[in-house]
């Protein structure tokens, strides 16, 4: 069982669009907030639609359309999208005019748009679709969930062309709010959207998605045991959810304990720290699979073409997920 | 695909009780939950009527021994320990066990305080009252009460969203990855929402009438509806006592508006055709239908047209039961299919309220008495925003 890998579209701070690997001259986070780099959207979708959407649909819908062309598929059997905070744009202006307006003559249009499968049913309905539609919501494990779903949909029928993704977004309100927890002193507040189609057929595949697992609030045994699980994989990379070894010094113990042949790279220093930066991970992975070559900001030395990569993300300690990746 | 996945537990708390056996009296005596607003401290109180849980924040926290957090979160644990206690189920820490939640609101009856102060400057508001805004948050509160840590999840489609946590988890147990998941969903209910849906001028002034030819919109309420899922391999092993099983379900989209669903109801009928498919079961072997039966113009309209064309002139019993309870959002699906698996146990239909006179053209009567019937299998539609239509079928095992 494995999902293979037929078409990407990467949103995120660097330019990961219309490109095979990160880009040479990578962009690096020159405060706290790292802002993705948007495409002209009108190369991705219809410029009549284009102003009645808001950022996050924008970003959903263009990422989702270059994974289709790239897969050369029109229509997907299936639609899953991750997402943690969903539509916060619509959310908060609906918030705010609730208040300011005490409760009346409000504009149902940013309500209708705030809900998180806002995103996967635009795309939906752009591209009447009417099969499996689903959004998970779980924080960090938003688009863990959507690849185990996937996983067993390729399972039970590998011919179907899922169209998968993780998508979050940045606004002045929750940048505020999440500055005040004060989680971005190490790593700066990213967004993006990654999406990829997926089915369980090897032909022409860019990569593929071997096994998925999360970990809520682990111990560092439970961890330690799964590592060592995976070590007979031989595994060539690893790709690590923190922006440099400095963050979570227990986790990399254990990593380098398990896989000490393993090349160690990093890449929230790419695309910043969001709840689904783990699909910007397994966008990034699967470049490397493809190229055969690991861009110099990820990894410091250099080494030979991976044949497997582990994405090993972790979210502000709590959330640690592990997604196992393939050459192809 | 091997192997049976039993329904060894449900627990509900919604407008009519805060327990399952408590739903099942006021079904049996045609007792409402819609009523005026209490709690909630909003313009719309004396106006809108909903269907709110009677107890309080601080009530439900000494209840569930926990301390208080969102309401979200407090109806969700309240009612997945009542699934849980009723499973017979003694220690899942020797399964691999899941909570697989959903919800549309999260912690936003906390958050939309916040903002009152946040909004003004925004260094202010109370930083208590967001830490649980998202919507995995309330799934992760229910998960540390129940003491579940092997896997959690959350999904949000809206009003469908509580069916397809309860679908995601059949599957997992189907394919050997997990033994026990407690499944549902749960929504408070907020001024957010209310105000939403305000907004779209889809909620009825009087109490609603789901499928009835003068139906006006929807009553907001909240709730939580969980069930415990086991393998047939836990069942055996714990010698438990589950006598229904999850046998058919689908999720699809519409595909034909952002809020509304399309006339014909392509989306709804294409959910209950392959539901049917997957059980491998006829339109004349469902009893009971617990339908989605919003009391919105449109839903209903589009929901009755998608069940006669599925069901022909020989329909089964059917009802809303959101004449009593009020449109949990993502909640609904999971209060419904506890409401389903007791159909199942007690061997019943319950009465959908307030229904005068059938809608012109679909011609569709719902039950309108509690009824002790023959039920083998039962169907129950969740569709919402977005297009997502999700069905699920309950059977005896």
């Amino acid at each position: 069982m494995a999902l293979f890998i037929k078409g990407m579209g990467n949103i995120s701070a660097q330019k990961t669009w219309d490109v095979d690997a990160l880009p040479k001259e990578v962009v690096l986070p020159s405060s706290d907030r790292f802002t993705a780099i948007e495409p002209d959207y009108s190369q991705y979708i219809d410029p009549k639609s284009i102003r009645r959407m808001s950022r996050i649909i924008k970003f959903g819908v263009s990422a989702a359309t270059l994974a289709l062309r790239g897969a050369n598929v029109n229509v997907p059997d299936a639609i899953i999208t991750g997402t943690a905070y969903g539509c916060l744009e619509d959310t908060g202006t609906f918030l705010s005019k609730m208040i300011e307006n005490n409760e009346v003559a409000l504009n149902p249009t940013p309500f209708i748009q705030s809900t998180h499968n806002t995103i996967g049913s635009q795309i939906a309905l752009l591209l009447q679709c009417q099969g499996y539609n689903q959004t998970y919501a779980h924080g960090a494990f938003s688009f863990e969930s959507v690849l185990l779903d996937a996983l067993i949909q390729s399972e039970e029928n590998p011919d179907r062309n899922i169209l998968i993704g993780g998508v979050d977004e940045i606004t002045d309100v929750s940048h505020a709010i999440q500055k005040r927890f004060e989680i971005f002193n190490q790593v700066a507040n990213g967004e993006g959207s990654a999406f990829f189609v997926v089915n369980g057929q090897p032909t022409n595949a860019i990569a593929s998605i071997d096994s998925v697992a999360t970990f809520y609030k682990p111990d560092m045994t439970i961890i330690r045991d799964h590592l060592e699980e995976s070590k007979n994989l031989q595994i060539d990379l690893v790709l690590v959810g923190s922006a440099d070894s400095s963050q979570s010094p227990l986790l990399m113990n254990n990593v380098n304990q398990a896989f000490p042949s393993a090349a160690i790279g990093y890449f929230k220093h790419l695309c910043g720290e969001y709840p689904v930066a783990s699909a910007f991970g397994v966008w990034l992975g699967a470049t490397v699979l493809k190229t055969g070559k690991v861009p110099e900001g990820v990894v410091k030395t250099r080494i030979n073409p991976p044949k497997k990569v582990l994405i090993l993300n972790q979210y502000l300690g709590k959330h640690i997920s592990a997604i196992m990746m393939s050459a192809c | 695909m091997k192997g049976k996945v039993y329904v060894a537990g449900a627990g509900a708390i919604c407008a009519i009780g805060n327990s399952l056996p408590e739903t099942l009296r006021a079904f049996q005596n045609k007792t409402s939950g819609i009523g005026h607003i209490t709690s909630l401290d909003t313009v719309h109180k004396g106006v809108l009527p909903v269907g709110e849980v009677k107890l309080s924040n601080k009530d439900l926290a000494l209840i569930t021994k926990h301390k208080s957090v969102t309401r979200t979160a407090l109806l969700g644990i309240h009612a997945a320990q009542e699934a849980l206690n009723s499973s017979g189920l003694k220690d899942i820490s020797r399964y691999r066990t899941g909570l697989i939640s959903a919800t549309t609101v999260g912690g936003m009856d906390l958050t939309e305080n916040f903002f009152v102060d946040f909004s003004k400057d925004n260094s202010k508001g109370d930083l208590n009252d967001v830490v649980n805004h998202e919507c995995g948050r309330s799934t992760e509160l229910i998960a540390d009460a129940l003491n579940i840590r092997h896997y959690v999840s959350t999904i949000n489609t809206a009003c469908s969203s509580s069916v397809n946590s309860i679908i995601f988890g059949t599957k997992l147990i189907q394919h050997g990855m997990l033994d026990v998941v407690v499944a549902g969903g749960t929504d408070a209910l907020t001024k957010f929402t209310l105000n939403g849906f305000n907004s779209l001028m889809i909620l009825d002034k009087e109490p609603c009438r789901p499928f009835d030819a003068t139906r006006n919109g929807l009553n907001l309420g909240e709730g939580a509806g969980f069930v415990v899922l086991v393998s047939q391999k836990v069942l055996e092993e714990q010698k438990l006592n589950a006598s229904v099983i999850v046998s058919g379900f689908a999720n699809t989209n519409d595909a034909f508006h952002q809020t509304a669903s399309s006339p014909e109801g392509r989306g709804s009928f294409n959910a209950m055709k392959l539901a049917l498919e997957v059980a491998n079961l006829q339109p004349a072997d469902i009893d009971y239908i617990n339908l989605h039966g919003t009391g919105t113009v449109n839903n209903d309209q589009s929901e009755g047209t998608a069940v006669k064309r599925m069901f022909g002139d020989t329909l089964p019993k059917l009802s809303s039961t959101k004449s009593f309870t009020g449109h949990t959002l993502g909640a609904c699906g999971g209060l419904e299919a506890a409401f389903s698996v007791m159909a199942i146990e007690k061997q019943c239909v319950f009465p959908n309220l307030r229904f005068t006179q059938a809608m012109p053209d679909i011609g569709i009567v719902p039950q309108t008495e509690f009824q002790s019937t023959k039920v083998n299998n039962v169907m129950s539609n969740s569709f919402g925003f977005g297009g997502n239509c999700s069905s699920i079928i309950f059977s005896k095992a």
